[in-house]
């Protein structure tokens, strides 16, 4: 089992929901979180003082994936979240050591 | 028939008095909502507390003292009988206790504008100790010396000099502007605001909605701050004076938006909001010493010149380390005393000497003593939070109730 935990732009987050569902993916965890990579930021201006915005806005997707769907999410998230200029994020994939859901019980790939 | 025609002229013009002064009033709610809107979320509620309270505080001090310090009479407005006519020696022409009630709510003003500028790092009580003295003694006397026509300290009368503040650009805007940079002095920039090499750091409102709400309420209230102090609506002469200075005071305000909005287009390459609202204020500032004599154009013209001023006054300030976190000592204090230089142009009665007499005369006054009042107060009760409460704010420091507790972090 995997976690796939993806930094996007935030206007894409309605574009990968919708691509997740569409391969079966049943749940995901979004958290707005701020951030740069190689984008850096921009300049504002206020009353003539420049301020410096270091952390554009990003939104975080959480997936937890069996092993067998995993190559798919990772192919829908980039597809979905692509728009070719600089600061469209990075998915990270890391292993998941156990899931449990808390309502039943269940462990493992069943609790997906 | 007569005295029917007696009777409608006072009750006509006591009531325009009345909702003149309601107007004005109501500019309350102005600065209060432009000064919430320029802070951070932090700083609202203590800013919001300190506008309400001072508009108590004036109330109270100009009745208890302020009213008998700028016109005569006895304390506790005791000598203002509620009949104007029986036993006067003049019969009055509109009810006494309407020309408290619209004198009050200037009072009200000028100590308003002293809040904006000392935004954020004041602690209240300091701050409503001072509204205390300016209300009760610092403003009254400048304005028995002008509005009151008392010689100064019995050496000269500035009306006789030609000054001439038709609803108070000097007498009530530079004044509480002067007042305000007592207060900025003494007390220092925010933490933060000005970097160790001179860089100006930007530390935006929480709230442009609200400032520009503010800035409307403000526009609509200033019709009752020039057009009552026509002083009369009840003839032909008045109405049609009454008329002109609400013409006037709007083609200012407009004026001085368009004005800033360009300047700041042109300065920075972006329409910054809160420079445009500070530019409507600042034309109807720069209006109303002289809102009776000029055209329309000349009005627009006037209420322009502030605007641009106003733009560069704001910048200036802030290189030269004077933090003001809504502009108030430039919108105020520089168009104030632009607002009495253009009287001359179009007034005769008034002369460009007696409006820098009278000008000199009211910043001296409101500034020098306010520094002192200033200066005791901090020795008794201190004027500056601390800075760990300036970092979490006044709003839990001083207040204990935040403005904006479901967007705040730290739930």
């Amino acid at each position: 089992m995997k976690l796939v935990t993806a930094i996007i732009k935030p206007f894409k987050l309605d574009d990968t929901r919708e691509a997740l569902s569409q391969i079966g993916v049943q749940g995901i965890t979004v958290t707005e979180v701020k951030g740069f990579g190689r984008q850096k930021g921009h300049t504002e201006l206020y009353r003539g003082a420049e301020y410096v915005v270091d952390f554009l806005p990003k939104i975080k997707i959480e997936v937890a994936v069996a092993d067998s769907l995993l190559d798919q999410v990772i192919e829908a998230v980039t597809q979905a979240a692509h728009t070719g200029k600089i600061g469209d994020g990075k998915i990270f994939v890391t292993g998941l050591e156990q899931i449990i859901r808390i309502r039943t019980g269940e462990t493992g790939e069943a609790a997906i | 028939m007569e005295n029917e025609i007696f009777q409608l002229q006072y009750a006509l013009d006591t009531f325009y008095f009345l909702v003149c002064g309601a107007l004005v009033m109501w500019m309350a709610a102005g600065f209060a909502m432009l000064e919430a809107g320029l802070v951070r979320g932090k700083n609202t509620v203590e800013i919001l507390t300190k506008n309400v309270a001072l508009f108590a505080v004036a109330c109270t001090m100009y009745m208890v003292c302020g009213y008998a310090i700028m016109y005569g009479g006895d304390y506790l407005l005791s000598t203002i009988t509620g009949d104007g006519v029986t036993g006067a020696e003049e019969a009055a022409t509109y009810a006494p206790s309407a020309d408290f009630f619209f004198q009050v709510v200037f009072v009200a003003t000028a100590m308003s504008i002293v809040s904006g500028a000392v935004a954020e790092r004041m602690k209240l009580f300091s701050f409503l100790v001072f509204a205390v003295v300016m209300t009760g003694f610092i403003y009254p006397m400048e304005g028995s010396w002008t509005w009151g026509g008392n010689p100064v300290f019995g050496m000269y009368t500035l009306g006789d000099l030609g000054f001439v503040d038709f609803a108070g650009s000097g007498i009530v805007h530079m004044a509480g502007a002067a007042a305000a940079l007592a207060g900025v002095i003494m007390i220092g920039a925010r933490k933060g605001k000005y970097g160790p090499n001179g860089e100006v750091n930007a530390i935006p409102g929480a709230n442009l909605p609200l400032a520009t709400l503010g800035t409307f309420i403000l526009w609509l209230g200033w019709f009752g701050f020039n057009g009552g102090s026509v002083l009369a609506t009840a003839s032909v002469e008045s109405a049609n004076a009454v008329a002109v200075v609400f013409m006037n005071t709007n083609a200012a305000a407009a004026g001085g938006c368009l004005a800033a909005l360009l300047t700041a287009k042109v300065l920075f390459g972006k329409a910054d909001l809160t420079m445009a609202l500070n530019g409507c204020l600042a034309g109807l500032v720069a209006i109303t010493a002289g809102p009776d004599t000029p055209t329309a154009l000349l009005a627009t013209v006037f209420g322009a010149l502030g605007g641009v001023l106003v733009v560069f006054s704001i910048t200036t300030l802030d290189k030269m380390k004077i933090d003001d976190p809504v502009g108030a000592i430039s919108v105020h204090g520089v168009v104030g005393l632009l607002g009495l230089i253009l009287v001359p142009v179009t007034n005769d009665g008034a002369s460009f000497s007696g409006q820098l007499i009278g000008a000199a005369t009211i910043f001296g006054w409101v500034f020098g003593v306010s520094l002192v009042a200033f200066t005791v107060i901090k020795m008794i009760m201190g004027l500056r939070v601390s800075e760990e409460e300036e970092y979490e704010g006044s709003d839990i420091a001083e207040c204990g109730v935040e403005a904006y507790p479901e967007f705040s972090s730290a739930r």
